[in-house]
């Protein structure tokens, strides 16, 4: 039964902090939308909100049809997985499971052959006696997921569920959550500090920071066109470069920056680009070029480092500290006085950022 | 480290175990004399002293009072202090911090001053007949034991359990019962023993809230031995001792099962 969730305008306070401010988010129904921030940025307040563990100060949310946003919390039908499982301590894997059937009233018989069911599901059928302290962590969050996922709820919520298990398990885990998810239709969201976490098996991402969404989109657009300089940074955009545009001759531009900064950029592969922006690359979209005399960013090379596929440099340039790559063929040394140019298909064009 | 034990640390070790058992054996031993004056070791054995303690309806009496009190005051102290210890965990960031110190601050208070002026303001002030009297003067007496043991287990309980159970559908209210109580049992069992054994062993709060009509056992105990040197309070002792081991194996029984099968 997949419903759509709205959080409109939501803004909330812990005393008179403000935590959430203004927080507008729309996932579709069957989606799985994952918040990615900061520790403290406010990701387990939005889902403690739509929790209905705490009172947004203003603002709507809304599931399906429904209007949750004065309906207590055992009310609102919502499964929630939790960073810590949050099992029952006193209850075997199948009480856990049952746990929730049992509140709606459910008999014995019915609930104990459903839990069976989805104990089978996540695999976990025969500890379903055992109690959770006698389970690795692994089977905790399988129970966990199990016990969310068996009341058949309108909306999934995870609360970095993979953050206390090993690599390995982790990205095994998250394939498991995605099939499951997927295969029950159930709208989701999924709150998680690791970003290929969130890119790799999200609908969309909202991207977090101070109680704000910065952008959100699909993993594609946020990892190839984020649309400001801290979702850039984000993203891994380290090289950020103030520019003005000097000249235009049909798509292409001639940019011009701080200390002799000239680049020449094509609206046909960046688009539209304005008269004041922010130039975006990686450092594998910058190119070091020796000849000193070409358009590009004038710089001096501080320490090399060897990535196996290109050489990183550290670069003082007058746009401040860049990070460019080169070629493995022809190492550069330190104090090298070198042009970067970037690699228009790896950039991108950010509105120019407000002088703080 | 080495994994053997150093011969030094058995023998101290024995010696706490004598120093703990000694008052016990000595009572049990003396309760079980043949002789009219209480001594160690005993000379003969009878069991007559337990024979007379159930002539002596004084005994009798304040027993059954003792019995009624420790466990009305537990029962009204768990009443009371479960709800504070959970208020006083679950809210600890909101709360300020004095005001689990102020639950545990009778403690401080020293006993025969509580006594006192709950004889002032209770008794005699509002007139207040004993058995009440004395049962709010254990209930104040054992409350701050009971908080405070039961906030120890709350402090290592992950409130976010609770909220899970709310999630899949349980009200607050029962959620407590289902999830938080079964989960602070041993808590509430070791307070409830606690409590007990304070109450029962009382004298310094009893001493001024007993009337002639109803004393505790302690009380007579201590009236008996103004008049008498007989062995007869040693087997008091030993009776009452194991009728409060009784009462223990009952609660941890009642309490660990009913918690278990929920
Ligand atoms: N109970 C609370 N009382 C006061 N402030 C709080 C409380 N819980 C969280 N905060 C504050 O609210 C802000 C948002 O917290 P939140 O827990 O939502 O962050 P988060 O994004 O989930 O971080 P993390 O990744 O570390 O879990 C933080 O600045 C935090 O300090
Ligand atoms: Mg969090």
């Amino acid at each position: 039964m997949a419903a759509p969730l709205s959080l409109e305008h939501l803004t909330a306070h812990y005393g008179t902090t403000k935590v959430l401010d203004d927080l507008s988010l729309d996932v579709g129904a069957g989606e799985l939308v994952s918040l990615l921030g900061a520790s403290g940025c406010g990701k387990t307040t939005t889902l403690r909100l739509t929790a209905g563990f705490l009172a947004p100060t203003a603002g709507a949310i809304r599931l399906g049809d429904t209007d949750l946003t004065r309906l207590p919390a055992h009310r609102r039908n919502i499964g929630l997985v939790f960073q810590n499982y949050a099992l029952f301590p006193h209850l075997s894997v199948l009480d856990n499971v049952a746990f929730g059937l049992k509140q709606r009233g459910m008999g014995s018989a019915e609930r104990t052959r459903k839990a069976d069911d989805m104990l089978q599901r996540v695999g976990l059928a025969d500890l379903a006696e055992r109690l959770p302290g006698e389970l690795s962590g692994g089977q905790r969050q399988r129970v966990a997921l199990a016990r969310a996922l068996v009341i058949e709820p309108q909306l999934l919520m995870f609360d970095e569920p993979l953050s206390n298990l090993d690599a390995k398990l982790r990205v095994d885990m998250r394939v498991e959550i995605r099939q499951l998810q997927r295969a029950n239709g159930t709208t989701s969201v999924f709150v998680t500090h690791d970003q290929e976490e969130a890119f790799s098996i999200s609908d969309r991402v909202a991207i977090m920071d101070a109680g704000r969404i910065r952008q959100f989109d699909t993993p594609e657009v946020l990892y190839q066109r984020p649309s400001n300089a801290f979702v850039a940074r984000f993203v891994g955009f380290e090289n950020l470069i103030p520019l003005t545009s000097a000249t235009r001759q049909g798509s292409i531009v001639h940019a011009k920056g701080d200390g002799g900064i000239s680049v020449v950029l094509d609206q046909e592969q960046l688009g539209a680009v304005p008269d004041r922006f922010t130039l975006a690359t990686r450092p594998d979209g910058l190119r070091v070029s020796p000849d000193a005399d070409a358009e590009g960013i004038p710089s001096t090379l501080g320490l090399r480092t060897y990535l196996g596929r290109a050489y990183h440099y550290q670069a003082e340039t007058p746009a401040g500290h860049l990070v460019a790559a080169g070629p493995l063929s022809r190492p550069l040394d330190i104090g090298a006085t070198a042009r970067l140019v970037p690699e228009l298909e790896q950039c991108c064009i950010l509105p120019a950022e407000e002088a703080p | 480290m080495t994994g053997r034990l150093h011969p030094g640390l058995i023998a101290f070790a024995v010696l706490v175990y004598i120093f703990l058992m000694g008052p016990l054996i000595i009572v049990i031993g003396s309760s079980l004399s043949d002789t009219t004056f209480l001594t160690f070791p005993p000379q003969g054995l009878s069991l007559r002293w337990f024979e007379r303690i159930f002539e002596m309806a004084a005994f009798r009496r304040t027993m059954v009072t003792s019995f009624q009190v420790a466990t009305l005051a537990t029962c009204f102290a768990l009443i009371i202090g479960i709800p504070a210890a959970y208020a006083l965990n679950r809210y600890r960031v909101q709360l300020p911090g004095w005001l689990s110190t102020l639950f545990v601050l009778p403690i401080l208070v020293p006993e025969i001053v509580l006594g006192f002026s709950l004889l002032r303001s209770v008794q005699v002030g509002a007139g207040l007949p004993v058995f009440s009297t004395l049962l709010i003067g254990h209930t104040l007496l054992v409350l701050p034991y009971c908080v405070r043991v039961i906030s120890a287990s709350l402090a290592s309980f992950d409130f976010s359990i609770e909220e899970a159970a709310i999630s899949l559908g349980s009200p607050p209210w029962k959620t407590f019962f289902t999830v938080v109580l079964p989960n602070v049992r041993s808590g509430v069992i070791a307070a409830f023993i606690l409590a007990f054994i304070t109450s029962i062993n009382d004298v310094s709060v009893a001493l001024f809230l007993t009337g002639p009509g109803i004393s505790t056992l302690p009380i007579q105990i201590l009236a008996h031995v103004e008049q008498f040197f007989d062995p007869v309070i040693a087997s008091v002792s030993v009776l009452l001792m194991f009728l409060t081991v009784a009462v223990m194996a009952v609660v941890e029984r009642t309490l660990g099962l009913t918690f278990l099968t929920k």
